[in-house]
């Protein structure tokens, strides 16, 4: 059921007031799902949310719409059981189709490396508790008739993995915010954040003015400005991704499949369309660190060819559109949360490499709740952006994808 | 003009459904494509996005001049998996 007629969710005409309590800035998943929450545990909080182009615009309405559980990393593993356990009941908690779907992942691999991998992550996730089992061929074969198997040497499947249209989610927390009290502004930028004595100030492309106790910097691939303007240094920069989707089918694809050696990924929406994507190698010209959005005749070509041979029965599917978006790529893989090192009253909800959207209903869970009352979840903590300074980068999560 | 008028034949998407659209909040073409679906479909908005800007400017949402259809996105007209796979493209050779 969609939210009744006449119930907003934020626009560009919403009146600010000159100060509030908490300012978030960018009305993506992360921020807006922070606000949500937020706003449940502390109602008397003033909370305004400032985004600078409309609902859905950035990365949040370009991803895949992936959710998976199985990580490298146990603490990424845990989070996302999490977060996954949290989707079950969302729609009706934010009353909106999610076209959430539970069909897995499949992980395939082709090398040696792969394979250990798949079995490293397996173990991982035995001792976590996810359910993800080993396939071979055959088996990975009985769930994906179409797919090539020849040089398969092992498979990977969670059943609990899934899909989800990335739009309705944005919505859902859009609006339920807004019924909470948060106010929330569309089509206006920040152009600077000057520190006060008791908090920052936010000049908006708008020519207002907002003073907030407390900032939060939820922009993803777009935080670097922000932060440089506040001397803050962190070292997540934004990187091009592509993606495509088919002419709609008829179900009959069930998990989301990923090939390791080519990075190759591509499910079957609720909506029917193959949603498909790929490791492209960098254009010579620099432009995939930049935040230039252009599609191009490369990625279709060398996506084309990949999924023909995996999946030969694509060569007679019809691609309807690309288009692309930016992940916000940390140097470990890992995203970068918490106070800012030097403006604690400055917090970023950053560096998600890609996987911000699925990890968003847990993490803005847990980060409202270190707002609201000081409780630092472990999940969260491990994710301090002071940590590249201090040298304490201890690992590089591995399964990033895309 | 009845409810069930259709603005974009191929996601099924009504007059109604744009009013609702309108009312929530959204008034720009790239936000009603979203929310709505409208033009993505397989004529990816050829057909519909010009009766969209007609709508909102009757409905006071758009002044003429500032009427433009939402980012086109290739390719041009569907093609399949198998001829791209085929064919040598321009930005690929050396």
């Amino acid at each position: 059921m969609s939210p009744k007629p006449g119930t907003p969710m934020g626009s560009a005409s919403q009146p600010l007031p000159p100060a509030v309590d908490v300012a978030i800035v960018g009305a993506g998943i992360m921020g807006l799902a922070l606000a949500y929450h937020l706003a449940r545990l502390a109602p008397r909080l003033k909370i305004a949310v400032v985004e600078r182009s409309y609902l859905v615009s950035g990365a949040s309405g370009r991803n895949g719409g992936g959710l998976r559980m199985q990580w490298g990393d146990a603490g990424n593993v845990r989070l996302m059981m999490e977060s996954i356990a949290e989707c079950r009941g969302l729609a009706q908690e934010l009353d909106i189709n999610l076209w959430f779907r539970q069909g897995g992942y499949l992980f395939l691999a082709r090398s040696e490396a792969g394979e250990r991998r798949l079995i490293r992550n397996a173990e991982l996730h035995a001792e976590v508790g996810a359910p993800t089992r080993l396939l071979s061929a055959a088996e990975a074969q009985a769930i994906v008739p179409q797919l090539a198997v020849d040089d398969l040497r092992l498979a990977s499947f969670n059943p609990d993995d899934g899909v989800v249209f990335p739009w309705p989610f944005v919505w859902g927390y859009a609006t339920q915010a807004v019924r909470r009290g948060v106010l929330l502004r569309t089509h206006t930028g920040v152009s600077r954040v000057e520190p006060r004595a008791d908090g920052y100030q936010l000049r908006l492309t708008s020519g207002e003015t907002l003073q907030a106790q407390r900032v939060v910097n939820a922009t993803g691939a777009w935080s670097h400005g922000l932060n440089r303007g506040l001397g803050i240094r962190l070292p997540n920069q934004p990187h091009r991704h592509e993606i495509l989707s088919s002419e709609p089918l008829k179900p009959f694809l069930d998990p989301l499949v990923v090939d390791l050696g080519s990075g190759l990924y591509f499910s079957q929406s609720t909506r029917g369309e193959l949603v498909a994507g790929i490791t492209l190698p960098d254009a010579a010209d620099g432009s995939d660190t930049s935040l230039t959005l252009h599609s191009s005749l490369r990625f279709l070509g060398h996506i084309s060819r990949t999924l023909t041979r995996l999946m030969p029965i694509t060569a007679a599917m019809k691609v309807l559109r690309q288009w692309t978006g930016p992940y916000d790529v940390s140097p470990d893989g890992d995203a970068i949360v918490g106070p800012s090192p030097g403006h604690p009253g400055f917090i970023q909800v950053c560096g998600f490499t890609g996987h911000g959207f699925m990890m968003a209903p847990a993490v803005g869970r847990l980060l409202a709740r270190w707002i609201a009352d000081g409780t630092a979840h472990p999940m969260l903590t491990r994710w301090d952006p002071g940590r590249f300074a201090a040298g304490q980068q201890s690992r590089r999560e591995d399964m990033i994808i895309g | 003009m009845s409810d069930r008028s259709f603005v974009c034949r191929c996601e099924d998407v009504t007059l109604a459904e744009i009013d609702h659209t309108l009312a929530r909040g959204l008034a720009t073409v790239e936000e009603i494509k979203r929310y709505t679906g409208l033009g993505t479909g397989p004529c990816q908005g050829k057909e519909c996005v010009g009766l969209l800007c007609r709508i909102l400017i009757d409905r006071g949402a758009l002044r003429p001049a500032d009427a433009q259809p939402f980012t086109a996105r290739p390719p041009v007209e569907p093609v399949t998996f198998g001829s791209l796979a085929a064919a040598v493209l321009e930005d690929e050779q050396p």
